[in-house]
């Protein structure tokens, strides 16, 4: 495996290939609990546990499961990971596991999850599946991060407020007020807020390679361009 | 001599997109003018500042769209939108209140699904539920009525103007000028026989409530002008009407407690006149054919009256159109009429033995 590999794994999941972004994967856990910071990272913690988990194993495996069996088998793999996660959050950060509620055991029915396990894991050996579950996971914690911290901006005007249910008593300070005084904009906590602001990072993202894209073909052109000027240097103009 | 050959259409109408947008709007004021009477000078303010909030916003998207600015303004579509909206808000709402709504109305609710003639819901609907589920205690902070012993109505002009615009520090005491609206007070009623209600509550006047039955006669003398233009046909209107009708005799408790109102106090309260006929009848979202426009409509009514009675907001029109337009293409697709001497579809597979 050269490390060239390693690098299109990272940028795969964290970009051109984002669970949340581009596969549009495991959108109901996305747009259900992305309505705080703090709920955001707590799910997108769990699901980076479960993903890379869940590929190491599917790997280690992959010879020994027939195609009969394979769903079986992986489903089963992610549940014993969730329920895993599901306890230690129960033992660690009981308010919040009680917050997420049932979010944290449907991580196993999370499609991304199961998706990266048949169409990479299954296939691949041990060392870059891990890596591409870490990074499909963070691919799709960040943009939980994004929408959670949007969404609470927009509808309460704090940023990062009750984080101390996930990272302990001294993050009880960490909380952000954007706007003093705010009147609160129930819309982008509530679903309908999740989907449109969903719709739009997605478009940003959208913009962000359509512009990278123009830019690289600039670039192609100018380069050949010039080995077009280089290969004809006296043609008599 | 030459023959021009020219392809059809071959006879024009007059009814192009901005005329008719114009007819609806003109066919607004009586309604508007009655808001107004009733509710102060707040109903204009909000009226005027959603039509420049909405020309803003629609020339905004176009411009970021390469598509003709002018050509677009020039339809009136934004502004008949901004100004439904406007009706339906609460008149001493303040200002960002009408901002928020409108400019999610036609930005979200209509240019990004791409344009006049693209969206499947309507803007305004979009934008006034936004707003209800945003900001439920604005939205429900209606003014009382003139006419109501010992709550003082808005007064002038410059009172309605600082609570929209409160520029120069004055807030109103909102609660001084606010009433529950009185499907609001049908809903929460609880103990009292409707006789007493009427009596209890100076909100209650002749089969409807102060104020608001003069509103809806307005706004349906206005849809009746437009019905008489033929801007739209009968059917939506006539269908919801019908069926908020219905639904109030079936379920008319009489005059215990858990009555749910008579069919007149349905028909001359809240947004019941103003979403017949110039809500539901929005051709772009609503149903296409004729039959499809009667079941669009008689779907709007139930909605209307089950939200009213048995739901969690006192009225339900917005509610009941934007969930009738999801279910408009599935109309289309069952309603759609067969062109003359043909046989019915076969819908379905046919059976096999």
């Amino acid at each position: 495996m050269s490390t060239s590999n390693y690098k299109e794994i990272t940028l795969n999941g964290l970009w051109h290939n984002n669970p949340a972004l581009v596969q549009l994967l495991g959108l109901c856990p996305l747009l259900g609990v992305s309505n705080s910071v703090v709920n955001a990272l707590g799910l997108g913690i769990a699901t980076i546990f479960v993903m890379t988990g869940s590929n190491i194993a599917v790997s280690l495996i992959r010879k020994k499961t027939n195609d009969a069996i394979r769903l079986p088998a992986f489903v089963m793999i992610i549940a014993s990971l969730t329920t895993c996660v599901e306890l230690l959050m129960q033992a660690y950060t009981y308010e919040l596991y009680q917050i997420l509620g049932i979010f944290i055991p449907l991580i196993v029915t999370n499609c991304a999850i199961l998706g990266r396990a048949e169409a990479y894991a299954a296939k691949n050996p041990v060392l870059p599946s891990a890596l591409d579950g870490f990074m499909m996971g963070c691919g799709f914690a960040l943009v939980l991060f994004l929408l959670g911290a949007l969404r609470e901006i927009i509808g309460k005007g704090t940023l990062f407020s009750g984080l101390d249910l996930l990272v302990g008593p001294m993050a009880a300070t960490w909380e952000i007020v954007v706007f003093a005084d705010y009147q609160k904009f129930l819309f982008a906590i509530l679903p309908p807020g999740a989907f449109v602001i969903m719709g739009f990072i997605i478009a940003l993202k959208n913009l962000i390679d359509a512009h990278l894209k123009t830019r690289a073909a600039k670039a192609d052109v100018n380069t050949a361009a010039q080995a077009a000027s280089d290969t004809l240097p006296n043609s008599g103009v | 001599m030459s023959l021009l050959n020219v392809s059809s259409p071959h006879s024009h109408g007059p009814g192009s997109t901005a005329r008719l947008m114009k007819l609806v709007i003109l066919a607004t004021v009586p309604g508007a003018i009655t808001l107004c009477l009733f509710f102060g000078w707040g109903t204009l303010i909000n009226l005027i500042w959603a039509g420049l909030v909405a020309i803003t916003c629609e020339a905004l998207v176009l411009k970021l769209r390469n598509r003709p600015v002018a050509f677009y303004l020039g339809d009136y579509s934004a502004l008949l939108s901004a100004v439904l909206l406007a009706l339906a808000i609460p008149p001493l709402a303040p200002w960002w209140i009408t901002l928020i709504g409108v400019s999610f109305a036609i930005i979200i609710g209509k240019q990004l699904y791409g344009g006049m003639g693209y969206n499947p819901f309507n803007p305004a609907m979009l934008g006034y539920v936004l707003l209800l589920i945003s900001f439920p205690a604005q939205m429900t902070a209606w003014a009382a009525p003139t006419g109501i012993d010992g709550v003082s109505g808005v007064q002038g002009f410059a009172q309605a103007f600082n609570s929209i615009f409160p520029i120069f520090g004055n807030v109103l005491e909102i609660d001084a000028y606010t009433l529950a609206t009185p499907l609001d007070v049908m809903r929460e009623n609880k103990g009292l026989t409707i006789d007493e209600l009427w009596a209890s509550n100076p909100i209650f006047w002749g089969v409807g409530g102060r104020g608001w039955i003069w509103v809806n006669l307005a706004f349906l003398a206005g849809g009746l002008f437009l019905l008489y233009r033929r801007v739209f046909t009968w059917h939506t209107p006539v269908a919801m009407l019908g069926s908020l009708t219905l639904m109030s005799i079936i379920f008319y408790g009489g005059d215990g407690s858990t009555g749910n109102g008579s069919t007149a106090f349905h028909l001359l309260s809240g947004a019941t006149m103003l979403g017949a006929f110039f809500i539901a009848t929005d051709p772009v979202t609503s149903a296409v054919s004729n039959r499809g426009r009667l079941i669009y409509g008689a779907g709007i009514g139930m909605i209307i009256y089950i939200i009213r009675c048995w739901g969690g907001y006192p009225d339900g029109v917005a509610f009941a159109v934007l969930l009738m337009n999801m279910a408009a293409p599935t109309i289309d697709y069952y309603t759609q009429p067969r062109t003359y001497g043909h046989k019915k579809p076969k819908k379905g597979l046919a059976k096999q033995d």
